[in-house]
């Protein structure tokens, strides 16, 4: 049944050896030492401050929700910016090879980068940017902010949530250490098929790419089934469905996408791994195979997931934009239609991807049809958005820049997908780079709304502001930039220029080329400010208030800035839509509990990044075939879900003179500061 | 649409008693949300059974009424749905408090699953001798991954009720053991009921076609 590989194999190791080191790569080899220096100096300093118990106890174990949210989006970010890497040098190849006359060096003929490093950088690209970079900074800032703004106080299923967060870390370092061990997949973040068929990619490469998402797209559903069940079961009093902010109505209409659409995903690469592991022929191109259905499939998941990653960004708008016009929100209700249409909808429009597929006029016709509609809704809260800022008394603060900024590039592209949306231009402009820069412009407005999101949440978190003015410094070069860059890419597409290309070969692409890079460079430049920001806000650490911008109308902003560990030290009764509001013009806003009864927290437990680091080497066993490691980790993986089973835990209680200390003093209670060790329930008992 | 309330006096702002939510009913209510991405699942495996449940999908080798014995999957569907019964007694089991009850129930339970997957192990192992293994062809390809994708759930909901029976026995009815057992109820009928659509899809459809 196991299919028969070319090439040496041993059962201790697998397909690996000496030769799966690209030590003879110098720009892989580059990464590696900068890679290993940020990671020496970071272990150093984490052991010479001795924060090492501190680190484990307060974010490795933890169940936190505000934790697991914050080390998710550190995670995305990190991924961002390798990601970003990746987009730079496929910029910096292209423009260096364009023309018969563009020398190469490095052993490229053209440019710097041979044709399969330059496969697996663009596959690398995209993978990590969508899976390893919007997911979960979506996936935590839904941690974050979700359960503030219900009143509760953790997700329904903490521990789920850490495992859920750890799986996705498995995934993504699958992603980096295949940088360094054996390759990425050839085969473009979709899988092109059959291109990702073993006999086309023998190499571990698609392996890496498969897995990964595998692992990841796992904790993606088990995050989708917490929220889903946070929002519907974990509510404060009071807080009926029509007074549930916009922003969570965003994340539980995606989270439903994502709990349905992940699982296709799961299928489709299953069947590839069948493919790959078991000589099925699933998607082969002989033996009553049909490739056709795994991009089918693929794009089954692929549409939804963009909308998955979209509508988040449509529920962060609809926060900013009324805390910084000082209104209500226009056309509630409508925002929440809008919303579900648009994950409706989503799931119907999956074959627009692939017009050219040859299914005939009237599937095309229906499915640019269906597309098209998605315009409606969008439309409709474009508006809603729009009559927000009329007549409002604006603010332009770094998240609403931001937010404007993404409504802007919401325009630009959502008309060329309405261009796309049509068969016949479609075939024209098909796996041209118009297409790249279409989505590109989408994929923006979510990167503009977790700006946004960033800079508008930080305080709540942290307890003081990102610097204002290098934000600014940071929003202007970024915008600049892609508009440089993908307005550049927009007019290549026009002229013909198709995807994935390591080596162009019209010399009269030049200039808009070099255009491209000079957007590159600004995007470096805004970099520098990103981490300036950092520094400076780091540094002066000026104390913001619990509403940090004075005028935000939802419940997170009621509790303590920085956020307590237990978020509210008594759960608030809940009166209106934007509860904050309707205090504040009440006067009672700073009104605080007179009383505190006990509360009943969770214990931390490390069972969930053992099993991360358990499913990280199942993988890595499956990728090199090393069946003793993939055996051995999955049986590790069931035991650990056994022994927690039996685990009678059941959490401990923070009394109500610890609570009303911690109120008194509430730095002490931050997420970030460290906190005594408090014995769980069953121990106490014991004593 | 949220109506504004006014606030008077005695408007209550904070609701301590608020923090007592049903834990059996949010974790019910969660593993029905799993149910749903788990039943997807099978709804990419269908459709894929769909496309490639076709004669030229075959390569030449075996087509559905070539291989599958509706009789037999009639006995395996009364072992599967008597296994379904008999954890429903333990479940009746349950509500007594009767903790014999229940390890009886899902000892039956076990029993009839591993009738059925005897059967289905012999008749695949079987197709495999005879060379008509997942790797003849694209249509046994689909036909094999959807059985053992069923047959893989059924496998892990023994094991799950293997360590119930060690919990039912060591620490009794406490709201851990009573909300996994609720659980485990709807995972064997979910089971459950994705082989009556594989009967009826593969086997009868498939049988008499």
């Amino acid at each position: 049944m196991l299919v028969n590989l070319q090439g040496p194999w041993s059962p201790l190791i697998g397909r690996l050896s000496l030769a799966s080191i690209p030590y003879d790569n110098p720009i892989l080899v580059t990464t590696f030492i900068i890679v290993a220096l940020l990671g020496a100096v970071i272990v150093a300093a984490v052991l010479y401050y001795r924060k090492l118990p501190y680190l484990w106890r307060e974010w490795i174990t933890t169940v936190d929700h505000k934790k697991i949210g914050v080390m998710y989006i550190i995670l995305g970010l990190v991924m961002l910016f390798r990601g970003f890497a990746d987009g730079a040098l496929i910029r910096t190849q292209q423009v260096m090879a364009d023309g018969p006359d563009s020398t190469g060096v490095l052993g490229a003929t053209h440019g710097f980068i041979p044709p399969f490093h330059f496969d697996q950088i663009y596959s690398a690209h995209g993978t990590l940017m969508l899976i390893f970079a919007a997911t979960p900074l979506v996936a935590g800032l839904g941690n974050l902010i979700v359960p503030l703004q219900i009143g509760a106080r953790d997700m329904a299923f903490p521990y789920l949530n850490a495992t859920s967060f750890w799986l996705t870390a498995s995934g993504a370092a699958l992603v980096m250490i295949s940088l360094f061990v054996g390759e990425f997949s050839s085969a473009a973040w979709v899988g092109l098929m059959p291109f990702s068929e073993l006999p086309f990619n023998p190499g571990v490469g698609v392996d890496y790419w498969m897995w990964a998402i595998q692992i990841s797209s796992i904790a993606t559903t088990f995050n989708a089934i917490n929220i889903i069940a946070t929002i519907v079961k974990m509510r404060a009093p009071g807080m009926t469905w029509f007074r549930l902010p916009v922003f969570c109505w965003a994340t539980l209409s995606t989270n439903i996408i994502g709990l349905t659409a992940f699982p296709i995903l799961t299928v489709a690469l299953t069947l590839l791994g069948a493919d790959r592991y078991l000589g099925t022929h699933f998607f082969t191109v002989g033996m009553g195979g049909n490739f056709m259905l795994y991009v089918n499939l693929f794009w089954l998941w692929g549409h939804p997931e963009v909308y998955f990653l979209m509508l988040p960004a449509f529920g962060i708008f609809s926060e900013i934009i009324p805390t910084f016009s000082e209104k209500p929100l226009f056309g509630y209700l409508a925002m929440v239609g809008a919303t579900f249409a648009i994950a409706g909808i989503g799931w119907v429009v999956w074959a627009h991807h692939f017009f050219t597929m040859g299914m005939g006029p009237g599937l095309n016709g229906y499915f640019s049809a269906a597309t098209m509609l998605v315009g409606i809704p969008t439309g409709v809260k474009s508006f809603n958005w729009l009559f927000t800022m009329y007549r409002g008394r604006l603010t332009f603060a770094t998240p609403m820049l931001w937010a404007l900024c993404g409504l802007v590039l919401l325009l630009i592209g959502g008309l060329t997908g309405m261009m796309l949306a049509i068969p016949v231009i479609n075939y024209t402009v098909h796996d041209s780079v118009f297409v790249v820069a279409h989505f590109h412009c989408m994929v923006l407005v979510i990167g503009a709304a977790l700006f946004a999101a960033v800079t508008y949440w930080w305080p709540k978190v942290f307890g003081f502001k990102l610097d204002e003015r290098n934000g600014q410094y940071f929003f202007w070069t970024f915008v600049i930039a892609s508009l440089v860059l993908f307005g550049g890419m927009f007019a290549l597409g026009f002229m013909g220029e198709t995807r994935r290309l390591d080596y162009l070969y019209d010399p009269s692409w030049k200039p808009l080329l070099i255009l491209e890079e000079a957007g590159i460079f600004l995007y470096f430049v805004s970099i520098y400010y990103f981490f300036k920001m950092l520094y400076v806000s780091l540094r002066d650490q000026v104390p913001a208030e619990a509403d940090a911008w004075g005028t935000s109308r939802t419940l997170e902003w009621l509790t303590h800035t920085p956020v307590p560990f237990y978020n509210f030290a008594v759960t608030p009764q809940i009166h209106a839509l934007d509860e904050l509001a309707w205090r504040r013009s009440h006067g009672l806003e700073k009104a605080q509990p007179e009383q505190y009864v006990p509360i009943h927290l969770p214990n931390n437990t490390a069972i969930p990044v053992i099993i991360g680091a358990l499913s990280f080497a199942f993988g890595f066993g499956l990728i090199w075939r090393i069946w003793w490691l993939a055996g051995f980790a999955l049986l590790g993986m069931i035991v650990a879900v056994i022994i927690r089973s039996f685990d009678p835990n059941k959490g401990y209680i923070l009394s109500a003179e610890d609570i009303a200390k911690m109120e008194s003093n509430t730095g002490s209670a931050s997420v970030i500061a460290e906190q005594p060790v408090r014995l769980p329930l069953s121990e106490v008992e014991a004593h | 649409m949220a109506t504004n309330i006014a606030a008077g006096a005695d408007t209550r702002l904070w609701n301590a008693e608020a923090d007592e939510h049903d834990p059996i009913s949010a974790r019910t209510f969660g593993f029905w949300l799993y149910l749903l991405s788990d039943a997807l699942i099978f709804a990419g495996l269908f459709a894929s059974y769909a496309v490639l449940d076709n004669s030229f999908n075959a390569a030449g080798g075996p087509i559905a009424a070539q291989i599958v014995h509706p009789l037999e999957g009639l006995i395996q569907t009364f072992a599967v749905l008597g296994s379904v019964l008999s954890y429903s007694l333990a479940t009746v089991a349950m509500k007594k408090g009767s903790r014999t009850g229940v390890i009886h129930g899902i000892l039956g339970a076990i029993v009839l699953s591993g009738v059925f997957l005897g059967i289905g192990a012999h008749d695949l192992l079987g197709l495999i001798a005879q060379g008509d293994g997942p790797d003849r062809s694209g249509f046994l390809s689909i036909f094999f991954t959807l059985i053992v994708s069923h047959g893989l759930h059924m496998v892990f909901g023994i094991l799950w009720m293997l360590v119930m029976l060690v919990q039912v026995a060591r620490t009794g009815f406490n709201q851990d053991v009573v909300g996994r057992l609720l659980n485990l109820r709807l995972f064997w009928q979910f089971q459950a009921s994705v082989w009556v659509c594989v009967y009826v899809y593969v086997y009868l459809l498939g049988g008499y076609n």
